[in-house]
């Protein structure tokens, strides 16, 4: 009862391959896209934010309010067990998505922060030691810089970074250098950057860096929604992302680790769920996941997050992928008739996934988005939490515009014709 | 008027293209930095000051149209004003972007066209950034002058 149950859930039949995606048809699946902003058609494109969600997803977490609430892995009643199932249904499937070898590689997390605060606590503060160094690199989120700040901070441990060339990818000879002094334990990367799209080699990280006895910790939030993702492939470690960008509901974040790291890890919040058996002054705790679940879970969420990987189940995440290559294509290409609009990131859209983040030279990022939200236009403007990379870019903000499946040509068009509203304005 | 015409009003955009004051005094009296972490704007204000007189007072920084053209209207405000004036006018200016309700006194003068800003709650700290930061920079002086 207290252990993941080996569920009954039936895996998806392989989606066709490359079964082209009709962004504008998939946008029908999505209700939230049919509404009307500032009484333009609403244009989204800010799903590197977060991604809106198709009917499925929010019927299957309003379903489960109607029919099967009630708290995972403790009592002995229908709901209980129906909760329970559904839980336990949804990592399985979580773990397919990802390839991971078995269902317990699979934690639940409130987010993909707190998966990444999870390795660097449960994981370093165990076995990270002063003088230890832990590789991070110049196009990181916040999220995956600021805990191996306050591991450093703690421990002594020193945190490295690695460069980029010009055109926003990686320095990988700079890497092999760290690794080759010895000292580096971990090292902890984006597989795709939030800001210039880049998509990172990590088979061929993987590789370097196990070769030098180090652990490669992988931030999958802008590639799982978007890229298929095979961990063992990629020879990922630990691999985090969220729920919420790949059209699942907020508040539900997925660590996958190799099960024999996870076992070497110390729980990060204590109390219900994750106990073994507690005593007056001491306790002992449950074997992974459950050890890093403590309390009650978002049960809801995974209900949303299995419809959700049904979803791109059907889709397959190879047409996904295409279908954000063509997108990307078509930005680099149409978003050049804009002039004095300048393009971050690799020129190359084989090496970028579906984001391309800009600025004019003597407009400021929020002036742009708010013209462009006067059209009816979401983007994000700010440093998307990477001052480092901005540091870098040397702009302290742009703007960035970020597709998904239902996403279509058309709403590139009318980005570009944004843009050229937003120069006239402040001509 | 569009809501989008109400927040861009000519006067911000002769000022967010054409700042004012926008330079480093060489001797302040008291300074301060301000930053917005939504965007990662810095903003530095410069205030030199004779007695209880704002004799000069100027900005650096790079910002959004709102934030540079308010950065450089307070500046052209502030000047020449004593501390407790200047004060009253941050808080008038601070109630006029944020308070639906805020009647804005003529003290403002053209400064008045910020009120466009209360229909966009995220360009609020735009409008307020350099006056957040004069206020600091006002307090730093007389936390100095009361430790004396």
């Amino acid at each position: 009862m207290n252990r993941p149950s080996s569920s009954p859930v039936k895996k998806d039949a392989p989606a066709i391959e490359r079964q082209p995606i009709d962004g504008r048809k998939l946008a029908q699946d999505f209700p939230i896209l049919k509404q009307k902003v500032r009484d333009k058609r609403l244009v989204y494109l800010d799903s590197a934010a977060t991604s809106q969600k198709p009917f499925t997803v929010i019927d299957a977490m309003n379903e489960y309010y109607h029919t099967s609430n009630a708290n995972v892995h403790r009592g002995l009643h229908m709901l209980a067990e129906r909760a329970t199932e559904i839980y336990e249904c949804a990592r399985t499937r979580a773990s397919w998505f990802i390839n991971a070898a078995r269902p317990t590689e699979i934690v639940w997390t409130k987010n993909a922060t707190e998966a990444l605060n999870l390795v660097a606590h449960g994981w370093g503060r165990r076995h990270l030691k002063a003088g230890d160094e832990v590789v991070v690199s110049r196009l990181e989120h916040h999220s995956n810089l600021v805990p191996w700040h306050l591991l450093a901070k703690d421990k002594g441990v020193v945190v490295r970074g690695v460069e980029l060339n010009a055109d926003g990818t990686l320095r990988l000879e700079e890497l092999e250098e760290f690794l080759k002094g010895g000292k580096v334990k971990l090292v902890a990367l984006a597989h795709v950057s939030n800001v210039l799209g880049t998509i990172n080699p990590i088979a061929e990280i993987s590789k370097l860096v196990h070769a030098h006895g180090a652990i490669l910790v992988v931030d999958g939030c802008q590639a799982a929604p978007h890229l298929p993702v095979n961990v063992r492939e990629l020879g990922a470690d630990f691999y985090a992302f969220s729920a919420h960008k790949m059209l699942g509901p907020t508040g539900l974040g997925v660590l996958y680790g190799r099960f024999d790291l996870l076992q070497q890890m110390d729980a990060f919040l204590g109390g219900g769920e994750m106990i073994e058996e507690v005593k007056l002054a001491s306790s002992t705790y449950k074997d992974p996941p459950l050890r890093f679940e403590a309390g009650t879970p978002p049960i809801a969420e995974t209900a949303g997050m299995t419809a959700a990987l049904e979803y791109l189940g059907r889709l397959g995440m190879a047409n996904v992928r295409a279908h954000e290559k063509e997108l990307v294509t078509y930005a680099l290409e149409k978003l050049k008739e804009v002039q004095g609009l300048k393009v971050f990131g690799p020129a190359d859209p084989e090496l970028r996934a579906g984001v391309v983040t800009f600025e004019f030279e003597h407009i400021h990022a929020h002036d742009v988005a708010q013209v462009l939200d006067s059209e009816g236009i979401a983007v994000r403007a700010g440093h998307h939490c990477t001052q480092p990379l901005h540091e870098w870019l040397g702009s302290p903000s742009t703007a960035r515009a970020s597709f998904y499946v239902y996403t279509h040509q058309e709403e590139i068009d009318l980005l570009a014709k944004g843009l050229l509203k937003v120069k006239k304005y402040f001509a | 008027m569009s809501d989008l015409d109400e927040l861009y009003q000519e006067v911000i955009f002769d000022h967010s293209k054409k700042p004012r004051n926008c330079r480093k005094l060489e001797h302040p009296t008291c300074d301060a930095g301000g930053h917005n972490p939504l965007c990662g704007d810095h903003v530095h204000i410069y205030l030199d000051l004779d007695g209880e007189t704002i004799k000069d007072v100027s900005f650096e920084g790079k910002g959004c149209a709102i934030s540079t053209a308010s950065a450089s209207m307070m500046t052209g405000l502030l000047k020449g004003k004593t501390r407790d004036e200047a004060q009253k006018l941050i808080d008038g200016f601070i109630a006029l972007v944020t308070d639906e309700k805020a009647t804005a006194g003529d003290e403002l003068g053209k400064l008045k066209v910020f009120s466009g800003v209360r229909k966009f709650p995220v360009r609020v700290k735009c409008a307020s950034l350099a006056w957040r930061t004069a206020e600091a920079a006002l307090k730093r002086e007389a936390k100095e002058i009361s430790t004396e």
